[in-house]
């Protein structure tokens, strides 16, 4: 089977740079990943623990501004918290620059779609402003050190961020017979929300070999499970359920409370056929179309199986795999990763953004990402974005498309390219006739580099 | 393979002609709509507080927990309710029976009073967090035949969680409007011509966009900045700011006069912890504003047979706090209106304000569920039977008797 790095790069990758050469070889793509996060090296973004500690003194000076009420230095406390409550949540902008940098320079662009692809699988986000920018620590922790690694282990990173603990509601479930229920009179209760989406989501899969007795069990194990803004994930003795729990019928743990037959569980459902299955379907949707060749989930789920889940040997058969590579582009590309190979395609400098507000960032980047339907780090549900090409190309999403794609370049460029060797550049051997002509046909040059952003060859990948 | 301009403007002029007849140029034909009455909901994002919308000034106990908000009278009702004094726009139809209010309401979001969780819920249709992925109002289109994308519109940026799931819906927002020069919209339907789901989206995003009847700006006008006007160049997309409600009733109106049968929006700003008086004040005369543009909007006969409901994820406080605003609360109040609804009167069970009938002794006590009011009011427009309402639109709801909503 010939290698095509071009589509290597436009599928698996960020896509096509006028200065960035393609990896040469399926083998190179796969050596990167397991080597040094360079993209990471070069635009870091805060992990987990730094940003707990901005949570931190954000919970601080909003108690301090509450003590103050009424106070003289009332208003001097309402200042200091605001003046943080605003650094605190521009964070993310700039933070949101570093991402896209690493798209726009990577050699190792596989990575990036893979990290992206696995914090959308493991979808959590802050419910309120406080905890918000932690959803960049969190994939800066939790997801992209794991995603070569087995998929146990990045099961247990995620599972136990605390910020999936807060998302789903984990952090305040405590068993019925509980330590703490009983000092306090039953005042609390199990949430079972994480441990069903563990199943449903992150595991087994909605159609998995699972009930609702299994459901509430695992949310018995799961107590327990908690975070403390100024300790990071802890587990709580005082909250978990005594006694043994039966998951899929096998027994956990016993008189004492303890995090290891968590863990167990974990690994256990990590292992499972199912999760193999549910899996291999997800990232043969997600890399190459809505409905895959069930001979690619096939050969992928056994890849999983066969190595209990080392992702490293899953990812070498998806990029070995005959139906990995069909000519003709599949999947629309959700709103970031547009913008994103836009940048890339158009060879932003990261010079030239260096010196941006968080303000531009928003205007240019954020605000249009929710009107193509991506409201960023804040997917409506636990299920994260969709995958279905219909649900981005909506007349609303692609007329946002289409506008960003003629309006942004010119304010990311210090001069536009001429737009045919633009469609050259960003398209490779994908610039089709029709491409082309409209690159030379249309009136001004903004116009003629939006139409090309705007082509279904550059959108589908 | 290349193309000579000349080759082109041939091939073009050809496709001109298949291109007319096409889904590209002429807007998509509709069949018919399974129902006739229009519903449109209005989702009030942030928790209105229903006591200071539909003031129970009766109650003998509501003027001392609110010395601050209770202070200014009210447009009273009924001899025991009184409207806020921004609803005065709304007395009219609330002397013809258009306008009607549900008191003590609520979702069965209990407790945790956070708005994220309180309007999943309230989207969702649930008992429960967690239970269906699809929204309620997404349920009710699966049940009807003959639905078609056009049959409901999401309209705005938010994401509108009620109307998602398997059922088709349009989404679209007025501001969302495609102002191409004709040379780059010609050139757009050439590139997308061979893919359906693109040339689809592109032409159904034209007709939307001229469909609001407003001049188009095609880069030079814009309100953006000089850098567009000298360029002659497309702004950034952004959501419109200033009178943007406005125009997304407009939008609904436009829409239910031909064959759209529901329509859903939110208005934001009802978080009202402070300062209560100004804050609740803008975004009451937003929701008149948008009830006025949709009367207007559909013209008298469609008016007839149309049912606004605005719904809240929860109420606030009954008590009045420090910095004149309530915080989050329970029970709160739904505002109904259109020519279908049997307005001039107040729903609901009122639970009293003494200290003992409060929820947890702070929040108004709901005696009647926002789906059940919803449930009965689709009940009425669509014919949707009510075992179905109670399974799979609102699974687990109780339908008790019908409190006749509609007339």
């Amino acid at each position: 089977m010939v290698f095509d790095p071009e589509l290597a790069e436009i599928r698996f990758g960020c896509g096509l740079s006028p200065s960035i050469s393609p990896l040469a070889s399926r083998e190179a793509m796969l050596a990167r990943l397991q080597g040094p996060d360079r993209a990471a090296e070069q635009f870091p973004i805060a992990g987990t623990e730094t940003i707990l500690a901005s949570v931190s003194d954000f919970a601080r000076l909003r108690k301090l501004r509450r003590t103050k009420a009424g106070s003289s230095e009332a208003k001097q406390a309402e200042k200091d918290f605001k003046r943080f409550r605003r650094k605190h949540l521009q964070q993310r902008d700039l933070w949101f620059r570093q991402l896209l940098l690493r798209h726009v320079t990577t050699q190792d662009s596989f990575r990036e779609r893979l990290t992206l692809f696995w914090a959308d699988h493991f979808t959590a986000k802050g419910k309120n402003r406080a905890m918000q920018p932690l959803a960049y620590g969190y994939i800066e922790s939790a997801i992209r050190p794991n995603i070569s690694s087995r998929f146990e282990d990045l099961l247990i990173a995620a599972v136990t961020n605390p910020l999936m603990l807060h998302y789903l509601d984990q952090f305040r479930s405590r068993g019925e017979n509980s330590a703490l229920n009983k000092r306090q009179g039953g005042r609390g209760g199990l949430n079972e929300n994480l441990a069903r989406e563990v199943l449903e989501l992150h595991t087994l899969g909605l159609e998995g070999p699972y009930d609702q007795a299994d459901v509430r069990q695992l949310a018995e194990l799961f107590t327990g499970l908690s975070y403390r803004v100024n300790k990071g994930f802890l587990f709580d003795e005082g909250m978990a359920e005594p006694g043994a729990e039966t998951v899929l019928g096998r027994v956990y743990g016993g008189a004492e409370a303890e995090l290891e037959p968590v863990l167990q569980a974990l690994r256990d459902l990590a292992r499972h056929p199912a999760t193999a299955d549910h899996i291999a379907w997800k990232l043969a949707v997600h890399f190459t179309k809505d409905q895959p060749a069930p001979e690619l989930v096939a050969a992928l789920s056994a890849a999983y199986r066969d190595s209990d889940g080392d992702l490293a040997q899953v990812y070498d058969v998806l990029l070995n795999h005959e139906l990995s590579w069909e000519p003709e582009l599949g999947n629309v590309k959700p709103p970031f990763d547009y913008m994103a190979s836009a940048c890339r395609g158009l060879g932003v400098d990261p010079a030239h953004l260096t010196g941006w507000k968080p303000k531009q960032m928003r205007q240019n980047f954020i605000a249009p990402l929710r009107l193509m339907g991506q409201a960023w780090q804040s997917p409506v549900g636990p299920d994260g974005w969709e995958e279905a090409d219909a649900a981005w190309i909506t007349p609303q999403g692609l007329s946002a498309r289409l506008r960003w794609a003629m309006a942004a370049p010119r304010r990311l460029v210090e001069a536009l390219p001429d737009p045919t060797d633009f469609a050259g550049h960003c398209l490779g051997s994908r610039a089709n006739p029709w491409v082309m002509f409209v690159a030379s046909a249309a009136e001004t040059r903004a116009e003629a580099i939006g139409l090309v952003l705007s082509s279904p060859a550059f959108q589908r990948r | 393979m290349t193309l000579s301009r000349r080759k082109f403007l041939t091939r073009s002029g050809l496709l001109g002609c298949s291109l007319a007849a096409s889904p590209l140029i002429t807007p998509v034909s509709l069949a018919a709509a399974p129902w006739d009455q229009r519903l449109v909901v209005i989702i009030l994002r942030g928790g209105m507080d229903g006591l200071d919308v539909i003031r129970p000034y009766g109650d003998p106990g509501f003027a001392g927990l609110r010395p601050g908000l209770a202070a200014q009278t009210g447009l009273d009702l009924d001899g025991y309710f009184a409207m806020h004094p921004e609803l005065a726009p709304l007395m009219p139809l609330w002397r013809q029976e258009e306008l009607g209010f549900v008191q003590a309401v609520s979702t069965p979001y209990r407790d945790r009073r956070s708005h994220f969780d309180g309007q999943d819920l309230l989207e969702a249709g649930t008992l429960g967090l967690g239970e269906r992925r699809d929204g309620w109002l997404n349920r009710l289109l699966q049940l009807q035949s003959g639905v078609a994308a056009r049959t409901a519109f999401a309209i705005g940026h938010g994401d509108l969680q009620l109307l998602h799931g398997a059922a088709p819906v349009s989404d679209w927002s007025p501001d969302a409007d495609l102002a191409l020069s004709p040379q780059a919209e010609h050139l757009a339907g050439l590139l997308m011509q061979e893919d359906p789901l693109f040339s689809e989206a592109l032409s159904e995003a034209l007709a939307l966009s001229r469909s609001d009847g407003e001049e188009r700006i095609t880069g030079a006008a814009g309100s953006d900045s000089a850098e567009g006007a000298m360029g002659g160049m497309m702004e950034m997309p952004r959501a419109t700011r200033g009178k943007a409600h406005l125009k997304l009733a407009e939008f609904a109106a436009k829409q239910l006069r031909g064959d759209t049968r529901i329509a859903s929006f939110s208005l934001n700003g009802w978080d009202t912890h402070s300062n209560q008086k100004r804050s609740i004040g803008a975004a009451l005369k937003r929701l008149s504003g948008c009830i006025w543009a949709l009367k207007r909007g559909v013209g008298r006969s469609v008016w007839g047979k149309t049912a606004v409901v605005a719904m809240t994820e929860f109420g606030r406080t009954v008590r009045e706090n420090g910095t004149g605003g309530t915080d989050h609360g329970t029970g709160g109040a739904m505002v109904l209106a259109g020519g279908a609804i049997r307005g001039g009167r107040v729903y609901g069970r009122w639970p009293g304000l003494e200290e003992a009938a409060l929820y947890n002794r702070r929040d108004l006590m709901p005696t009647g569920d926002v789906r059940e009011v919803t449930a009965w009011i689709m009940r009425g427009l669509t014919g949707t039977r009510q075992s179905d309402l109670e399974q799979q639109v609102f699974p687990g709801l109780q339908m008790n008797q019908d409190p006749g909503f509609l007339r």
